[in-house]
């Protein structure tokens, strides 16, 4: 739980109320200027009413160069940032041909998979060349090649379960199997903050949804006890499943999933589990297994496992693993196996070499050393973060570490200072957090260096100090530097 | 005794009276002289306030105790996660040893495809392969990110504004994935209040969107235009609010479950007519209508301006994955921070968007593809005339050739696994690969079963009279064994 300084949430709120003012104050002069304006219009609804993009058209667009920025080059530790600039206050974006070289502390590439890697880069390529781009059909159809069938296969075995099902998205993953497996009169239970897929494809479902408190097993066996108790609301008939969501690694708040406890609960009232390891699959445990390696869960307890390869498998595309028979279901009933394109055959082989060599069975250790490194990587990050007197959340060993930005105007201006630095990082604010609670996200990787974790520290520190986002007394400095001094 | 009771009463009798009307001559509070009628009213409102005070009658609630709630749940079963498996649900799909270009390796074999939307033959296509490869040596495969969050690569910047240029729409935006394009652009714009007019035959996607926005969505028979007429007329009459709220037609261009074209003229018509905005998706026909592949607005000559919102996945005729929508720069804009699976999903991987510009750059450069796969449509249709038992129930125009029976069985399940043993006769005797229509049971979709063939413009003549004449064969071998010629 974020607690929010009192004042600097008076400040927030403050500058939150300014904009919002000057906002209606300028929507209103719009509204003069549109009336002199005819419009071609005439009996039609606007289609952005007023105040649905009101956050965007008067808050978003002041910051708008914080973010969507292109880069040139993969998303490595180090990519080329393509300049913008623009002539209209904001309002629209152009680009340059110039790029700067910027240390990348944003995207999600966990293992280093997304540059070229000498293992899977050549076999990402081959299968490029034999099986194209695309297969232009369905996996029933005719989309279903040797590689997505090996992929399933490997998939299945890494995660630790009988048998697993592909699909070409990670956020259709969550959107279309939900609603598969479970409907009205159904309940599922979600954490508060779980990822807007879960929350989309639990209101496609048409269960009913409740939500716990974040990562608190005590109030979800509460949630629990009650609604097994009274039932469906109204008809009070008993559920006919419950379903509870969580995340394994939550991607704004960098926190670990209390799983082991979660787990027993839910068996305690048998209610089925769905784990969301859209960041932590490859990412964390010993063999990059996932929360469940981590925390010591067996993944049998676990009825339905997902996750996606965006992030540490640096390609695209997310699974289901689950016991054979729904696995089977889903392959028969899934819209997303049933109607969309599968997924891209490089990408899949991509993600087939890049588990071997997590695994070490393309004889090298290399897979072992990145999962070494991303933990001391975090790890180190995270202790000198929070020494210099940063509010950074999450847990140790998870390689997402957000840091409290809270006030608005803080948002843009650690955003830029740290890209005239050189280095690249993530603000996240409204819709993606709570409108009070902004920050930026850092994500490590194991292909930062020490020199550049070293660099991003140093230049973090620099622009904490100019924003004033040290928020907690800094760490009295080691006492040797004064020893040097006294010798 | 009684008469002292009845002399107590009868004094107290004459004093009510006397204490209503009694002329208290010295009770005189702060100069107002306190009559007796305001001693009663005094007390009466103090009756009410007292009353009003108090907290209104609820029964007693005993809230279960803790055994109870322990009782409760111990007694609680749950049904089983999934219903139980029957030999149906198991359907093994054909696994292909190649590419899915127009001729590919299953078991060995060497079959003719027909189940993969390649209408431009592009799948295998070496210039295509080569700018993949350029692309995946520079970029990775993954972007390893959100849009916002430094997944912008500059290809997909390219890609949108190749899209656009080419569609002749003032901007574009990409999505990662076909699918996810209408199940989240339909909820950017449309939401609680607002009307969706809307074929009943559209597919699952743009289902779901409909289902996520949270509007109302009024149905009208699928493809038929009086039809909608009537429901436009219906909603716009019925409702006095109407013109406060956003209205908007959702039709497929070509739709993926019966091959039928919308008359787009008499949607421009309706749409002008009534003021409804149109949403349009066009996934199975970009780069396959118009003189130059530019979709169903070149094939009707409609200024791509009438139409309010497109959408298209390019897992068809553009052979590579993911999907777009374009429109003005209101419409791309608004879903840029609105659109919850542009926003909060990884993007496209940039080898597929580069996949997207080479494509549309090679349909641009040979335009006779299309004089080639409209050619290969109507020899398929010569080929299948006189079909036993089946009909061809797609546009004659249309790629995506659709066959269904002549004499549905009446339920869909039924017809589904005859049409299915006939795609499976194909492919074991005749080494052509078909689609049955197969249906999750999430969709809502009411059309008849039938068999997809994608015509593509990489397939020969031969490949087509292949395909007319096993199918001929097996429909007339499975279908007059059950009477249904």
């Amino acid at each position: 739980m974020i607690t929010i300084p009192y004042t600097t949430a008076l400040t927030t709120l403050f500058s939150y109320g300014l904009l919002f003012a000057f906002g209606q104050l300028r929507d209103l002069f719009r509204k003069f200027v549109e009336w002199w304006k005819d419009s071609n219009l005439h009996g039609y609804a606007p289609i952005c009413l007023g105040l649905e993009d009101f956050y965007v058209r008067r808050l978003y667009l002041r910051i708008q160069d914080c973010f969507g920025r292109p880069i040139a080059s993969a998303p490595d530790s180090w990519i080329d940032v393509v300049e913008r600039y623009s002539n209209d206050s904001n309002k629209t974006l152009k680009r340059t041909t110039n790029t700067s070289k910027c240390l990348n502390l944003g995207s999600y590439n966990y293992l280093g998979f997304a540059a070229s890697d000498e293992y899977c880069t050549p076999r990402a390529v081959e299968s490029l060349k034999k099986f194209s781009p695309s297969t232009c059909s369905t996996r029933v159809d005719g989309g279903t090649t040797i590689l997505h069938v090996e992929l399933e296969e490997c998939v299945a075995q890494f995660v630790g379960k009988p048998a697993a099902m592909v699909t070409g998205m990670g956020y259709v993953t969550n959107s279309a199997i939900l609603p598969v497996l479970i409907g009205k009169g159904g309940l599922i239970i979600s954490d508060s903050l779980n990822h807007n897929s879960i929350v989309n494809g639990a209101r496609g479902s048409g269960a009913t949804v409740r939500v716990f408190q974040h990562n608190t097993p005590s109030h979800l066996e509460e949630v629990l006890r009650e609604q097994i108790a009274f039932g469906q609301p109204r008809t009070r008939r008993p559920w006919k499943k419950i379903i509870v969501v969580v995340e394994g690694i939550y991607s704004m708040e960098g926190e670990l999933c209390k799983l082991p406890e979660i787990i027993q609960v839910c068996k305690k009232y048998r209610a089925y589990t769905y784990l969301d390891e859209a960041h932590s699959i490859g990412a964390v445990g010993k063999s990059g297994r996932g929360v469940c390696e981590l925390l010591g869960v067996d993944t049998a307890d676990v009825d339905i496992m997902m996750g996606t390869f965006t992030k540490s498998f640096g390609s695209c595309g997310g699974y289901i693993a689950a016991s054979k028979e729904v696995i089977e279901y889903l392959k028969f009933s899934c819209p997303a196996h049933l109607y969309a394109t599968a997924i891209s055959p490089p990408a899949a082989q991509q993600i087939i070499s890049s588990i071997r060599v997590i695994l070490g069975e393309d004889g090298s250790s290399r897979g072992a050393q990145k999962l070494t490194r991303i933990r001391e990587n975090s790890n180190f990050f995270r202790s000198e973060l929070q020494k210099m007197g940063f509010e950074v959340l999450g847990d140790n060993d998870s390689p997402v570490m957000p840091i409290m930005l809270y006030n608005p105007a803080k948002i843009p201006a650690f955003s830029r200072e740290c890209l005239k630095r050189n280095v690249a990082v993530v603000t996240v604010a409204f819709p993606a957090t709570p409108l009070l609670l902004a920050r930026a996200r850092i994500c490590i990787s194991a292909s930062h260096t020490r020199e550049d974790l070293l660099k991003a520290l140093e230049v973090i520190s620099e622009v904490g100090d100019l924003v004033g986002i040290k928020y907690f007394p800094a760490e009295p400095k080691k006492q040797d530097e004064g020893r040097v001094k006294l010798e | 005794m009684a008469s002292m009771l009845m002399d107590v009463m009868k004094n107290s009798f004459d004093w009510i009276p006397g204490a209503l009307n009694a002329d208290f001559a010295g009770a005189v509070v702060f100069g107002t002289p306190i009559g007796g009628h305001y001693v009663v009213e005094f007390v009466l409102l103090v009756a009410v306030v007292v009353l009003l005070l108090q907290k209104s009658y609820k029964p007693p609630k005993k809230p279960l105790t803790e055994r109870e709630v322990d009782e409760l749940c111990e007694d609680w079963v749950p049904d089983s996660l999934i219903p139980p498996i029957t030999e149906e649900m198991k359907c093994e799909p054909p696994i292909l040893e190649s590419d899915a270009g127009p001729h590919v390796v299953i078991k060995g074999r060497d079959v003719v495809n027909f189940a993969s939307s390649n209408y431009l033959g592009l799948v295998g296509n070496k210039k295509l392969i080569e700018s993949c490869t350029d692309s995946l040596d520079k970029y990775g495969v993954g972007s390893c990110g959100p849009r916002g969050f430094y997944g912008t690569i500059d290809v997909h910047l390219d890609c949108e504004a190749k899209i656009a240029k080419f569609l002749g729409t003032p901007d574009s935006i990409l999505y990662s994935y076909g699918i996810s394009t209408m199940f989240s652009a339909i909820p950017a714009f449309c939401k609680k209040g607002d009307i969706i007019v809307v074929d009943e035959g559209v597919h699952w996607g743009i289902q779901n969107g409909l289902h996520l926005s949270r509007s109302t969505v009024v149905y009208f028979k699928h493809n038929d235009m009086q039809s909608l007429e009537n429901t436009l007329e219906k909603v716009t009459r019925q409702n006095k609010r109407a013109s406060k709220m956003r209205r908007y037609i959702v039709v497929e261009a070509l739709y993926q479950n019966s091959g039928q074209l919308v008359p787009l003229d008499v949607i421009i018509r309706l749409k002008e007519k009534y003021r409804f905005r149109v949403l349009l998706d066009e996934s199975n026909s970009v780069g396959v209508l118009g003189e130059s592949g530019r979709g169903l607005t070149e094939h009707f000559g409609v200024p791509v301006e009438k139409i309010d919102i497109i959408t298209a996945a390019m897992g068809n005729a553009l052979a590579t994955c993911g999907g777009f929508c374009t429109g003005s720069v209101r419409v791309v804009d608004h879903q840029r921070l609105s659109s919850s699976g542009y926003v909060f999903s990884a993007s496209l991987p940039p080898y597929l968007a580069t996949a997207a510009i080479t494509a549309i750059d090679l349909l641009e450069e040979n335009p006779d593809l299309l004089s080639k796969l409209r050619n290969n449509v109507a020899v398929l249709w010569r080929g299948l005339a006189e079909i036993p038992g089946l009909t061809i129930a797609s546009d004659p125009l249309s790629p995506l050739v659709y066959l269904k029976l002549k004499n549905s069985t009446g339920s869909f399940n039924a017809d589904s696994q005859l049409l299915q043993s006939i795609a499976h006769h194909v492919l074991e005797e005749g080494s052509v690969l078909v689609a049955a229509s197969k249906r999750s049971i999430l969709d809502k979709c009411q059309l008849p079963a039938g068999i997809r063939l994608f015509v593509s413009a990489g397939h020969t003549e031969a490949d087509l009279l292949k395909a007319a004449a096993s199918l001929k064969t097996a429909s007339e071998l499975l279908l007059s064994k059950q009477g249904h010629t």
